[in-house]
């Protein structure tokens, strides 16, 4: 007994001080790996019956809006390549460090749950894809979180709601830099330490600043939402709100920022962006 | 002195993982809250009917893989499990012969010591939340207890675990 207390403790220890344990964490994540494909069978089998059994009316209305969409957003992309060529162009005159595209792979969130009073997702994307602890993580409206753990299979990331997270911020509007931290619920992020004459105001886009190394700049983080200003208090009281579908994505883009290890180019090519 | 042969080794492993499955299936957010502590209670059932068999050492395995599951600190379900069946191998002769009802009470202090244990963790890693809200699994862990026991007892009987 005594010696699995003292067992305990010593992990315990030394995964919260010391990171040594990822090789450990890694090896039973892949025992643990069968009890979680398990738990994620009826919502897979949920997902192929609605694709299966789709009515040929609901298909071609998806079929006609994404054309749409797939329009407009090529109209969007034409303007940003010669913008972005522009962008180098300029960076070049001014003998700027130049800016390299970033790398994305699609995951795809398992359907199991962590701990209720931490914002953890799981992913179906391990070490055997390149993924790095500390990796951001996107979807398609905006910043979603980190990685913390990496399995060979699977692998755990912390959504930026999650109370021990805290995404470096600017406002778009004028470049105000802050922390985004998370609160715990699900829909709110928190800029402390702003003061009472900060130019922000509600509705303000909030993208990510690059600063810390973590998140590639200028994705989205969220919008303000609220701006209390108590001058009895120091700081101003400001909750923003994620543009990211924290809850709702099935998917989400795992992303390669320049300074860190790009994948492979020789991997399966299925699901593979690369911009 | 006679070698006792032990026999269903298998059922034992089989019902924690369907308990660590229980542990991580998904649920909206207020079911999330009061999920039961399956992991715990299946560990209970078995170090009172086998206590020669599962033990400390059983229960702070189990605890670490739900550690791994659940992304939390390596070590911290580990340490709350050790000492859940700890106790019950020390309880089990009293509490086997309990009524159901009182044997739930059992497992109410159990869960509540285990979890506040873990919460004591948690406090000291810096991550400390709402304690009324944190303390709910136990109680859904009581009132479930009688069917778990029942549960487990029949299968034991069926499959012949000794």
């Amino acid at each position: 007994m005594l010696l699995f207390l003292l067992l305990s403790i010593v992990l315990m220890t030394v995964d919260h001080r010391y990171h040594h344990l990822e090789s450990l964490r890694s090896a039973l994540s892949v025992v643990v790996y069968p009890l979680r494909y398990v738990v994620n069978i009826p919502s897979e089998i949920g997902d192929w019956a609605s694709q299966t059994f789709a009515s040929r009316d609901t298909l071609q209305d998806d079929n006609r809006t994404l054309h749409t969409r797939n329009l407009l957003l090529k109209a969007q992309l034409q303007r940003m390549d010669a913008l972005e060529a522009e962008n180098t162009r300029l960076r070049e005159l001014l003998r700027a460090s130049k800016k390299v595209g970033e790398r994305v792979l699609v995951a795809e969130l398992l359907a199991v749950d962590t701990d209720p009073f931490t914002r953890l997702i799981v992913l179906n994307k391990g070490s055997s894809d390149q993924v790095y602890p500390g990796q951001p993580l996107v979807d398609a409206e905006g910043v979603m979180g980190q990685v913390v753990h990496v399995g060979p299979f699977t692998s755990t990331a912390m959504l930026i709601t999650d109370p021990s997270h805290a995404t470096p911020v600017l406002v778009n509007r004028n470049g105000l830099r802050a922390i985004a931290v998370g609160t715990g619920a699900s829909g709110t992020l928190d800029l402390p330490h702003l003061p009472n004459n900060a130019d922000i105001k509600p509705g303000d886009l909030l993208v990510t600043s690059g600063l810390g190394g973590v998140f590639p700049p200028g994705y989205p983080v969220g919008r303000v939402t609220k701006v209390e200003i108590d001058p009895s208090l120091p700081f101003a009281n400001i909750e923003a709100e994620p543009a990211a579908h924290l809850e709702r994505s099935r998917e989400v883009l795992l992303v390669w920022t320049n300074h860190k290890r790009p994948p492979p180019q020789a991997a399966a090519p299925d699901g593979k962006v690369s911009k | 002195m006679m070698q006792v042969r032990h026999r269903g080794g298998g059922t034992i492993v089989a019902s924690f993982a369907v308990a660590l499955m229980l542990d991580i299936m998904p649920l909206p957010h207020w079911a999330a809250l009061v999920r039961p502590e399956w992991a715990a209670l299946v560990l209970i059932y078995w170090c009172m009917a086998l206590p020669d068999r599962v033990g400390v050492g059983v229960g702070w395995t189990v605890g670490l893989l739900l550690d791994v599951m659940e992304g939390t600190l390596l070590g911290q379900y580990a340490l709350g499990f050790a000492i859940i069946a700890f106790l019950t191998l020390k309880l089990h002769r009293r509490v086997r012969v309990f009524p159901l009802w009182q044997q739930a009470l059992t497992i109410f202090l159990l869960i509540v010591l285990e979890q506040l244990l873990v919460l004591w963790i948690k406090g000291i890693t810096g991550q400390s939340p709402n304690l009324w809200l944190y303390l709910l699994p136990s109680v859904s862990s009581t009132v479930i207890w009688p069917w778990v026991f029942v549960i487990l007892r029949n299968t034991r009987r069926r499959f012949q675990v000794t």
